[in-house]
């Protein structure tokens, strides 16, 4: 069958390069080939938001990408979030109010959520719901999710 | 997932020659949404995979006053909803590709692969009969155009012949007395499948009376179906709520729906009425500038 292809691609801001089978998705190359395992396989069918990356600037589930599609593409994962030692205000405002409990769906809520606070930083109740909404949490009830968004976006204009 | 090839021409002509050559064995892909879905849990088998992606008129938006719009038919749906211009024009398309999914989904699912995919209860595919949008296909016999009306022929299937490739989808030009609108029902505020949903579009004369109107349904029938009945009731009537009533009563006439998880066939039907009176009410409040 198909042989491996060699892909070339930019991962938080470093130059990658991986092999991988057409077929492998971007999130069995993210946490298998490149043990970048903070993506997380929830539905693994593009409904769950688990494995949330932004690719070329947008949000996608990685699930529903294939590894060879990102070719001279620029990817970020949740490892790529936080600058050096010190942590995203998202990451900082889910941490303060604790806006998870089993931490699953918590990579793909930060990385959906930094998404929307540099595109909408003073994003409504409204507008948080609506674009988190392919992102699912079974535990939180979501409240705290969405506060700890607004509360980012606060501290991001704070800082600019 | 089983293993497949992969391929991403990139000129059209690669592209067919690639489907011509694995004829059912090749799937295409554009955002990926359905098709790696699909084939994961092996609805749908695929020796390659064509990546249309890196073809330029596959990924086109282009908006010209004359000539309409151009949207590649692997063009994603945030492209549409994104650009000004484009939203403005086509607002029944753009209100259809920001409910497409959740926001990943919109990052990559393009309003091309949700025709191709020809979900009964497709959201974007009303929006395109709506406005009245002509599919450009390519294949090894050449170039045809199909109307987005009679794209579809049953559930997940369509037009397209072994080797045919969907390249852009073409939509008329719209002038300052036109509008549309989408909207769907679905019993939670995001990421479903419609339960009904209704496109609306129409254009109103220079006596304040409609024009022209064109009215298409999502999730009541095996393919979403063009209202003709009901869109031509419309002409030469007062935008009037009592007439919008009356030609969501006619749109019943083109729904036969099933019974199933989401809805029953009696609720589906009374939804259309309500979807194409509120659509058509919408898209004469975004003409009044007020939508």
């Amino acid at each position: 069958m198909a042989n491996k292809r060699h892909v070339s691609t930019t991962i938080n801001g470093e130059p990658k390069e991986f092999l991988c089978a057409p077929h492998e998705s971007l999130l069995e190359v993210l946490r298998d080939n490149l043990g970048l395992t903070g993506s997380k396989e929830g539905c693994n069918n593009g409904n769950c938001g688990a494995c949330t990356v932004i690719l070329n600037g947008r949000p996608v589930d990685s699930c529903l990408v294939l590894g060879v599609e990102v070719e001279d593409a620029e990817v970020e994962t949740v490892e790529g979030i936080a600058d050096r030692n010190e942590l995203h205000p998202v990451q900082e405002c889910f941490l303060e109010g604790a806006a998870l409990q089993c931490g699953i769906c918590t990579p793909g809520f930060l990385v959906a959520s930094k998404a929307l606070l540099e595109k909408t930083p003073d994003a409504c109740e409204h507008t948080i719901r609506y674009n988190l909404a392919g992102n699912l949490c079974r535990c939180t009830g979501y409240d705290k999710i969405v506060r700890a968004v607004q509360d980012a976006g606060k501290r991001m204009a704070e800082s600019n | 997932m089983k293993p497949f090839d992969y391929a991403s021409p990139s000129t059209i002509q690669e592209a067919t020659a690639l489907l011509e050559q694995h004829g059912d064995d090749a799937r295409v892909l554009a955002g990926g949404t359905d098709i790696i879905v699909q084939l994961r849990e092996g609805l749908r088998d695929a020796e390659i995979v064509i990546d249309v992606k890196k073809i330029p008129e596959l990924t086109a938006l282009d908006l010209c006053n004359e000539g309409g719009l151009t949207l590649g038919a692997s063009t994603p749906c945030c492209d549409v909803y994104e650009t000004p211009d484009v939203a403005a024009a086509y607002p029944a398309l753009a209100d259809s590709a920001h409910i497409v999914g959740g926001w990943q989904i919109q990052s990559r699912a393009s309003v091309g692969g949700n025709l191709c995919n020809s979900s009964p209860a497709a959201d974007t595919i009303p929006s395109l009969i709506a406005h009245n949008a002509i599919c450009l296909i390519e294949g090894p016999t050449g170039t045809r155009e199909v109307a987005a009306q009679d794209f579809c022929t049953a559930p997940g299937r369509n037009v397209l012949e072994s080797g045919e490739l969907l390249v852009t989808l073409r939509l008329p030009a719209v002038s300052d007395s036109e509008s549309s609108a989408y909207e769907r029902f679905i019993r939670r505020n995001e990421m479903d499948i419609a339960v009904a949903g209704a496109a609306s579009w129409i254009k109103r004369g220079d006596d304040g009376n409609i024009a022209d109107a064109r009215i298409a349904l999502s999730a009541v029938a095996a393919t979403p179906q063009f209202a003709q009945e009901a869109s031509e009731y419309l002409v030469g009537k007062a935008p009037t709520e009592e007439n919008f009533s009356q030609a969501g009563e006619l749109a019943k006439n083109v729904a036969s729906p099933i019974d199933d998880m989401r809805g029953t066939v009696e609720y589906r039907v009374n939804l259309v009425g309500v979807l194409v009176k509120r659509t058509l009410a919408t898209a004469l409040a975004r003409i009044q500038g007020d939508g």
